[in-house]
Formats: C-alpha cells, sequence, structure tokens
C-alpha cells in the first residue's frame, strides 16, 4: 500500500514533465489583450537584419518589426512588444510553454519540425536559400562557374550535404574546405584558401559585413537550397494563428496596392477601390472576424510599412545588410509573394 | 573567548605570495628559474609592442560607426559607444542611476572590506551584503518606492550579472548552512532530506535547472499567472548555489575536532549555540577558499540567464558584435568582456586572501591571550 502510494505519486511528478503541449494558458489572443502586450521570441541580438539590438537598447530588423505588425494588428499600437531573445535549442519548447507567444527567430520550415513540436508555421515570411559569398576580382558571376573550386562549408550542416547534392546533380568538381565555425571560413576566403564561402544567403550578407572590405566581395544570385522562414505560433490556437498569417497577408497586399507607411492614413479615408475598403476596414468587418480592430490593416501598415517598405528598411538597400529580394517580389513581379483577397 | 584556546586546527596560513616576493627571490634562482624568466620576458618583448599598437596607439576610441575607425588599431569607440548598454542593461537614461546604485552596492562593500579596518568593518560589510537582495530589487523595481516601475525585461549587462550573483549568493547561504548542518544532523529524516536536495541539485546542470525553472514551472502554475522570469531563474540559480554552498560548509565543519563540540556540551551549550558560537565560525574560518570558489563559479555562471530570455553583460556584447553598424568587431567586445570578468573575480580574490589574513592574525591573537 505504501509503496503503491509513492509509485502514483513518483509517476503524477514524472507525467507533469510529460505533458507539455496539454496545456497552454488559455486563447493566446485574449491573453495578449489582456496583457497589452505581444510576448514576442526572436533572436538573441545576433541574427543580423532580422533581429538586433541597436545602440538605444530598440530591437531592429525584419522579424523584430514582425513583431511589431502583429502587435499593431492586435493592439492597434506597434510599440506593444515584449521581445524575449531566445536562443534556438530552447525557442520551440518556450513557445510550447506559453513563455511567448509567437517565435519570429529564422526559424526553417520542415516537414518534421511542423510535424514533431506541436507548432504550426504561419506562412512564410522570407524565401531563404543557400547561396555563395565570393570576391569580385574572381570575376564569378553564377554559381556554375564554380567547377573545380575551393569552397569553404561548416562541417557537419545541412549546407555541406546541400553543396555535395548541387555539385552531383551538376556534374561538377569541387575541392570542400571544412571548418567547424563561419569565422574560419571567412578568414580562409579572406587569405585566398576558397573561391568561395557558402551559407544561407541571409547569413552570407552578414558575414560580408565583418570582412574588413566587404565592398571587394558579392554574393551570386543563385541560390541552391530551400530555407523557408516564417512565424512559428501553438499548433491548437488556430484563431492566433490566423492574426499572424494575415499580418503576413496584409504587408503583401498593401504593397500590390501600392499602400505605404506615408499615405496608408490617407488612402483609408478616401479610397474608392472596393478591395481596398475592404483591406483597411472602411467597408465590412472583417477586423472582427480575426476578433481584432477593423483598422488592423492600416495600423501594421503605419507601424513597419509594406512588404517592400519593410524588407529595404531592414534587410535591403537602406540597411547594412544590403541583401537584393530575390524570389522575396510580389507574384505580378515573378517573385513568391502572393497573398489571398480580403472578403 | 577563553573558549579559543583550545585550538582545533592549526590557523589558515596566511598567503604572502605576490610580486614582490616573486621579485624579491630572484637573486637566489636556481638556473631553470632564470632560464624561465628569460623565455616570459622575451615573449613578452615579441607580443607586447603589437598589442600596445593595436589596442592603444593605433585604436580610435571615438566613431559613429565601424567605418569611422582606424582599420590598423582596436576600434574601442564601439566599447565606448556601448557603455551604457553593457553596464545598464535597457534601462530607461533618466533612471539609470538606479541600475548604477544596485551595480556599486556590491562592489563598494567589497572595496570596504578591502580597505583600511575600523570598528564593525565586518558588521557594516555583511550587513549591506545582507540588505542587498530587499534593497537592490527596490531600488530597481523602483514602485513600492514610488518611483517609475522598471520592469525586468529591461534589466541588464553588468547589473543583471552582479544583481543575480549577490542576491544568490546572499540567499543560498544561509540556506547552504542550514543544509550542511542537516546533513550532519543526527535526525535520520532531516539528514535524508538534505542530502537527497544536495546530490540533487548539485548533480543537475545549471542551464538544466533554469530550464526547467523558467520553461516547466509555467506548466505546473494555474494557466494565466505570469511570473517574472526573473524570480523564477533566481530561485533556480539560488537552489543550485545552496547545494554547492552546503557541501563546502559540510567540508569546514568536518575539518573540527570532535573536542570543540563536546567540549561546548560540557561547558553547558546547547546544540544551537555551540554551533553558532564555536562551530560555525571555526567552519567557515577553514572554507574561506571554498566559499570564494563557489562565488567565482556562481558569478560566470550567471550568463545563464540567457535561457531564460535575458541578457547578462557577457550577452548583451554578444548582441552588440552583431550590430549592422559595427560589425566585425568581435575581438574588441570579447576582450573588454574577458578584463571585466577578470577585474571582478579578481577583487573577489583579493577581498577572501584578506579576510583569510586577517581571521589568522584574530585567531594568533587569541593564541596569545
Amino acid at each position: 500500500m505504501r509503496l503503491n502510494r509513492t509509485k502514483i505519486a513518483l509517476l503524477a511528478a514524472g507525467s507533469a514533465f510529460l505533458l507539455p503541449a496539454a496545456a497552454v494558458a488559455g486563447p493566446t489572443l485574449d491573453a495578449i489583450k489582456d496583457r497589452g502586450e505581444l510576448n514576442c521570441g526572436v533572436s538573441t541580438g545576433t541574427s543580423i537584419g532580422k533581429s538586433t539590438l541597436d545602440d538605444q537598447g530598440n530591437w531592429t530588423g525584419f522579424e523584430a518589426d514582425f513583431c511589431r505588425a502583429v502587435a499593431a494588428a492586435i493592439l492597434g499600437d506597434g510599440t506593444k512588444v515584449n521581445f524575449v531573445p531566445l536562443e534556438f535549442k530552447n525557442a520551440f519548447t518556450s513557445l510550447q510553454s506559453g513563455s511567448v507567444d509567437m517565435l519570429a527567430r529564422s526559424a526553417t520550415w520542415t516537414l518534421s519540425r511542423d510535424t514533431e513540436f506541436a507548432l504550426e508555421w504561419a506562412g512564410i515570411y522570407i524565401y531563404d536559400g543557400q547561396g555563395f559569398l565570393v570576391s569580385k576580382a574572381s570575376g564569378i558571376t553564377s554559381a556554375r562557374e564554380l567547377a573545380g573550386a575551393s569552397i569553404c562549408v561548416t562541417s557537419g550542416t545541412t549546407t555541406e550535404l546541400n553543396l555535395a547534392d548541387y555539385f552531383r546533380a551538376n556534374g561538377m568538381d569541387y575541392t570542400p574546405i571544412t571548418v567547424s565555425s563561419p569565422d574560419q571560413s571567412i578568414a580562409n576566403l579572406e587569405s585566398g584558401r576558397c573561391d568561395a564561402y557558402t551559407n544561407e544567403v541571409g547569413g552570407l550578407a552578414s558575414y560580408r559585413l565583418g570582412l574588413s572590405d566587404p565592398d571587394a566581395y558579392t554574393i551570386l544570385a543563385d541560390v541552391i537550397s530551400k530555407e523557408p522562414l516564417g512565424p512559428v505560433v501553438r499548433e491548437d490556437d488556430q484563431q492566433f494563428e490566423d492574426v499572424v498569417e494575415w499580418t503576413r497577408h496584409a504587408l503583401v497586399i498593401a504593397e500590390e496596392f501600392g499602400v505605404t507607411q506615408a499615405n496608408v492614413a490617407e488612402m483609408a479615408a478616401t479610397t474608392e477601390k472596393p478591395e481596398l475598403r475592404r483591406f483597411l476596414g472602411a467597408e465590412g468587418e472583417f477586423g472582427a472576424k480575426l476578433s481584432i480592430p477593423n483598422d488592423w490593416a492600416v495600423k501594421v501598415i503605419q507601424t513597419t510599412g509594406n512588404y517592400g517598405e519593410l524588407w529595404e528598411r531592414t534587410l535591403g538597400s537602406k540597411s547594412k545588410a544590403n541583401i537584393g529580394r530575390g524570389v522575396n517580389t510580389l507574384w505580378s513581379q515573378g517573385g513568391l509573394l502572393y497573398a489571398p483577397p480580403v472578403r | 573567548m577563553t573558549l579559543s584556546t583550545i585550538p582545533s586546527r592549526l590557523p589558515p596560513e596566511a598567503s604572502r605570495t605576490g610580486i614582490s616576493s616573486g621579485l624579491r627571490g630572484m637573486a637566489s634562482e636556481s638556473p631553470v628559474s632564470l632560464i624561465l624568466w628569460l623565455a616570459l620576458a622575451l615573449g613578452a618583448a615579441w607580443i607586447l609592442p603589437g598589442l600596445v599598437s593595436w589596442a592603444l596607439l593605433d585604436a580610435t576610441w571615438v566613431a559613429e560607426d565601424r567605418s569611422g575607425c582606424d582599420p590598423s588599431g582596436a576600434c574601442w569607440a564601439f566599447i565606448v559607444n556601448r557603455l551604457p548598454q553593457f553596464g545598464f542593461g535597457f534601462f530607461p537614461p533618466q533612471e539609470r542611476w538606479r541600475a548604477a546604485v544596485a551595480l556599486a552596492w556590491p562592489v563598494v562593500a567589497l572595496a570596504i572590506a578591502l580597505g583600511p579596518a575600523f570598528r564593525g568593518r565586518s558588521g557594516l560589510v555583511a550587513g549591506a551584503l545582507a540588505a542587498y537582495p530587499v534593497g537592490a530589487t527596490l531600488v530597481l523595481w523602483g514602485e513600492p518606492l514610488g518611483l517609475p516601475g522598471v520592469g525586468t525585461a529591461q534589466w541588464g549587462g553588468m547589473t543583471m550579472t552582479v544583481y543575480v550573483g549577490t542576491v544568490a549568493f546572499v540567499l543560498a547561504f544561509p540556506v547552504g548552512l542550514v543544509l550542511a548542518l542537516g546533513r550532519r544532523s543526527s535526525l535520520p529524516a532531516l539528514r535524508v532530506l538534505s542530502t537527497v536536495f544536495i546530490e540533487v541539485w548539485r548533480g543537475l546542470p545549471l542551464i538544466a535547472v533554469l530550464f526547467i525553472s523558467v520553461v516547466m514551472v509555467p506548466f505546473l502554475l494555474p494557466p494565466g499567472t505570469e511570473l517574472p522570469r526573473l524570480a523564477l531563474a533566481l530561485v533556480g540559480i539560488t537552489l543550485y548555489t545552496s547545494s554547492y554552498l552546503a557541501e563546502v560548509f559540510r567540508g569546514g565543519l568536518q575539518s573540527l575536532g570532535k573536542g570543540q563540540a563536546e567540549a561546548a556540551a560540557a561547558l553547558g551549550f546547547t546544540y544551537w549555540t555551540a554551533q553558532g558560537y564555536i562551530l560555525i565560525p571555526q567552519a567557515i574560518r577553514a572554507v574561506i577558499p571554498g566559499i570564494l570558489n563557489t562565488v567565482v563559479a556562481l558569478f560566470k555562471d550567471t550568463t545563464y540567464v540567457l535561457v531564460v530570455g535575458l541578457f547578462d553583460f557577457l550577452n548583451i556584447v554578444n548582441a552588440a558584435v552583431a550590430d549592422p553598424h559595427w560589425l566585425g568587431l568581435a575581438n574588441e567586445g570579447y576582450i573588454f568582456v574577458g578584463i571585466v570578468y577578470w577585474s571582478f573575480c579578481f577583487l573577489l580574490s583579493r577581498v577572501s586572501a584578506r579576510i583569510e589574513w586577517d581571521m589568522a592574525r584574530g585567531a594568533a591573537r587569541e593564541a596569545r591571550t
């Protein structure tokens, strides 16, 4: 009898640690409204162009601004974000435990991550991929010209496997120079030990800035793998996922219709286009369907601008990273950004 | 106290080695030792000129961003530019004095401990440290004092490191003492409880302790309760540190001869008065280096608060290194971190040496009387 009771107690204590997905504190949206703040998991300030800290302690970057956009949609105020810096290894667990509402933390969407954790990717906001950094002096302009080259790559990563796949598929030879850290690869590239350094394009752009003469190097336009990055939410809260997903759509729709940070207020007041009137809350109850204010899209665009403005400010030509948009352009311009209609 | 005329053990040897005695001893060096000195001097001559010109002569101290720095020297402008953030985290500028108070408090206490002796000095230092957990929390948080409230998410940098380290140590000290006594208790229940507690917390990696306290604990709380993550982390670090301190104290208690407790009992001391006046003071005196060891380890371990999404000193520098305006300055950042950590740990080790020395002198004086 006594033994049994101990066993039961032990089992109960043990099972408390085994049920992470079951106990999530209430519907996320209500919790955010009660709190008056969105808890948004970002990188530990090391994700250049996506989430870094400036000297005033403000979070800047594409993903930090995406958090602000979601806060603006829900609370009408893009400053109501509590940024929680998370290491990658803790990020998914922190989201599951409810200590953050969402992640905007450069998490690549893969089948296993989608199914193994009780999490959901609310769409894709950056289509990243593996690319090559080469010196301009080398005269290389396309990945196809890398046949016979020595290529620096970080050992034990998927980039190493992607590299092998790409060269085998194209019947080209290469010499991999594998080291354990990106810093070493950058040093090797600078000393001429390798002709190219391969990593995700977003990462390459930032490592390039760490070179002593960044302008002497360039990132090739070719991308050899898929690294779709998107915001992550808990699987059991469809309502909140919809809000995050439509925040991303709002950025794209705004770019499509030429709605910018500067003209959004005026457009909301004067536009006659039915689709724009619905989008900007002048007509219909589309915000209410998402359980957020009807002028949600206006607040989002006022906070971050449309997708193009957001990109150029944080990752693109108006930023230090200066990354081209690649496939991150509107579908109408041959890119992958496409948003369903508001109706 | 006539009781202390029964020395249970030799007073600790005061360590008085250092550069001065090293130089004094050079005259009587063996040839091997002289060769070593020569090698050291040559090594210094080889490294120092480059280091000095990089770190000082060619260094840039004021610049808007990295492009304003002379590439041949260190770009200390990066550190200068970020100094308030490294020191005080995200405290609003007009409230930074509060972070400065919380940061300076233990440092000043330690400086007093190192300074000239005066009546009641140890009491003052101990009191300042004992008051720190409540005092510093009030100063930083501010609301109960009628100051503008600053949430724990805005605390950070060196203030965070010093706050977490000091609070965890001050809270863990009594807990560790009780655990050490419990583990030596004659009551089996108490003994088993203390032993299990110590072994469990000591057997877990700190990073796991923090993870459990911050990620798992919210699962067990009623939905909707939100405790500050810092509080959860502090509880975890305190319990972890207390189990280490308990073992240090136990070592001290075990080094005392049985005669001490027996003599105290014979003189009519109760368990608690014997512990408080005779055994614990001697035990602590015996294990000062061990306590310091734990404190230094704790001070450096505070960097794990990043697990719970808080920026300590190291991680705030780590983040600053990735600022697009200052990219490529990891060397400057980490050298600065190294210097600051080393200075703090050196200060701690000086304080410990000073306490040992004072205690040895005190013991010698008592032995004479």
